[in-house]
């Protein structure tokens, strides 16, 4: 399989990246090289063949319910860019 | 007493428990060694000195009221993937650049619970994404072998700070070769445990079901005293392995006759060089000279172990570095016009050349109608490749191989090439693959160069790759080498 570069533009898009002409020309080729070794997978035969996710196959452990966390708001909000009055400031979205 | 700075950190333990000298001499010792040194070798980020020497001086008060832990006061430096609260995580990116962590990563706070005394945060690929260093936002580490040269990656901060002296120990992360490359292209000895032997809890994610923290230090014994401080169950890490910690230095004096050693024939065919199956025959033959036994084994799925693991690793760091957003924590652009402009320039101005690939590589994987071409079959292979270590493991204790498939390379020689720069991992990503421990030690130097061997073993088996390579290193001083260019 090989992309165009309205394909490397979605997906710069999905990963919220903006890309310049000349990034997404040379992301192109790029891509392109690495989906030609990326396409050697499609020589195994992978009939039946389970996908295996994790390493050792272990069950999630999970931890008893109850809180142990405590609000450290202004510790975390400190390393922030913008915040006020302990919310975290974006451009507006609604207008 | 010869220089501080020529001791192995066990040697270090030694003389600090014989009162031959404190900790304040040693991190003094090495924190000169650093001014000295950094600056050509570019290794540490961030020099933690007046830190370190605070550290030191409460190390050797507690060792003289007799309330001190056997490590306390020694030396160690953290790559900068870890977490450590108070100073500078970057992650070698722009996008952390001014990040300064909330909290001490669990691999930091067993440390610092030991008495370790940090020197400071070691340089790394942005995001361990890389395999020479070059993609640094802090710019390119060099190999004290040879300037011109890569040290590895991602951990060539890592490996080059141990090399040159500039740390007994150091901590580093393996994602698909990351500690193990950059131990044999800088003559240093690098371990990377089981999947789950050591928690990430603060290490920053790459590729979640593939990374694992370990250490790179000049000798196998080094690593076995390390490992135990930092190795062990967290409950803040969901996949931690609650498999109890054995004392590694008491087996690493085990004899190895009997012990089967499995060489994968896809690591000894024609593309394996000359100059490399010279370096692996003079490992092989310590080994017999040990009374072990060669048996040739077969890993059928090492060719596609590196698209599959490049699909896999792609498409978790493009989940995982979806996170950086520009509003939480991290670089944030300047004057955005709206919060998709905020997104969209936080990470493209963020991150650098090699992560951007990634996650759009990872993102394509991942999206819709290409799941089961890429991410599905990846991990069927992965299963496969687990399979032919399974399948390996029934006929022998440990396999032998190449860690690399040369030398150190040149800066800027593969850095435009990134398919080149993939396959310079052959060697070692089927292991992450697999899960499984697997260890670089200094084998015979080629042309002036180190080269390593790898021991890979089965899951929780370091104590027995640890055995084995302390061996090889009582019995040959390839691992005493060190780069004749630094003073």
């Amino acid at each position: 399989m090989s992309l165009t570069s309205d394909d490397v533009k979605r997906v710069a898009k999905l990963a919220r990246l903006g890309l310049t002409e000349i990034e997404t020309k040379l992301t192109l080729e790029q891509l392109n090289s690495i989906l030609i070794l990326v396409d050697q997978m499609q020589k195994v035969d992978t009939t039946g063949v389970a996908p295996l996710a994790h390493p050792l196959e272990l069950t999630q452990t999970l931890r008893a319910d109850q809180v142990d966390e405590s609000n450290q708001r202004e510790k975390y909000q400190a390393i922030a860019p913008q915040t006020a009055s302990g919310f975290y400031l974006v451009p507006r979205v609604v207008e | 007493m010869s220089d501080l700075t020529d001791l192995t950190f066990s040697q270090l333990q030694r003389a600090l428990d014989e009162g031959a000298t404190s900790s304040l001499e040693i991190t003094t010792a090495y924190l000169d060694r650093i001014s000295m040194l950094n600056s050509d070798l570019n290794a540490f980020i961030t020099v933690s000195g007046e830190d370190a020497l605070l550290s030191a001086k409460n190390a050797d008060l507690a060792r003289r009221k007799g309330i001190s832990g056997p490590f306390s006061g020694l030396p160690i430096a953290h790559k900068d993937i870890f977490c450590t609260n108070g100073t500078a995580t970057t992650c070698g990116s722009k996008m952390l650049a001014n990040f300064v962590a909330p909290y001490d990563a669990h691999v930091v706070s067993q440390c610092n619970k030991a008495g370790l005394v940090s020197l400071g945060k070691l340089n790394m690929d942005e995001f361990a994404m890389g395999s020479s260093n070059e993609n640094s936002f802090f710019g390119p580490v060099r190999n004290p072998w040879d300037s011109r040269r890569v040290p590895g990656g991602s951990s060539g901060g890592s490996a080059a700070a141990v090399a040159a002296r500039l740390t007994p120990l150091a901590t580093a992360t393996d994602t698909g070769g990351s500690i193990r490359q950059p131990a044999a292209l800088t003559g240093t000895s690098g371990l990377k445990p089981t999947y789950g032997r050591v928690s990430r809890f603060g290490m920053i994610a790459f590729a979640s079901s593939l990374d694992q923290g370990g250490l790179i230090a000049r000798t196998a014994e080094d690593i076995a005293l390390g490992l135990g401080i930092i190795a062990g169950y967290d409950q803040r890490d969901s996949t931690s392995a609650e498999e109890p910690v054995p004392n590694y230095i008491d087996t690493i004096n085990q004899k190895l006759s009997g012990l089967k050693i499995g060489l994968p024939k896809q690591f000894f065919d024609d593309r394996l060089n000359d100059s490399m199956r010279k370096v692996m025959d003079c490992v092989i033959t310590v080994f017999e000279s040990f009374g072990a036994s060669i048996v040739s084994v077969s890993l059928d799925h090492v060719a596609e172990s590196i698209p599959a693991y490049y699909v896999i690793s792609s498409a978790e760091a493009s989940s995982n570095l979806s996170r950086f957003d520009g509003v939480r924590f991290g670089y944030r652009a300047k004057q955005p016009s709206d919060l998709t402009d905020l997104y969209e320039r936080s990470r493209s101005e963020g991150f650098g050349r090699e992560v951007k690939r990634r996650i759009l590589m990872g993102t394509y994987a991942l999206s819709e109608g290409y799941y089961d071409a890429y991410y599905k079959r990846a991990q069927q292979i992965r299963r496969l490749i687990k399979q032919d270590f399974d399948r390996a493991f029934e006929a022998c204790d440990l396999l032998l191989g190449p860690t690399t498939p040369s030398t150190a390379f040149n800066l800027g020689e593969k850095s435009s090439d990134p398919v080149a720069m993939y396959l310079e991992d052959i060697y070692t990503v089927a292991t992450n693959m697999a899960g499984l421990p697997g260890g670089s030690f200094q084998a015979p130097l080629i042309d002036g160069l180190p080269s390593g061997f790898q021991l890979t073993g089965p899951a929780f088996s370091e104590g027995r790759i640890l055995n084995a390579a302390h061996q090889v290193q009582q019995a040959t001083d390839w691992h005493t080498k060190h780069p004749a260019g630094a003073p």
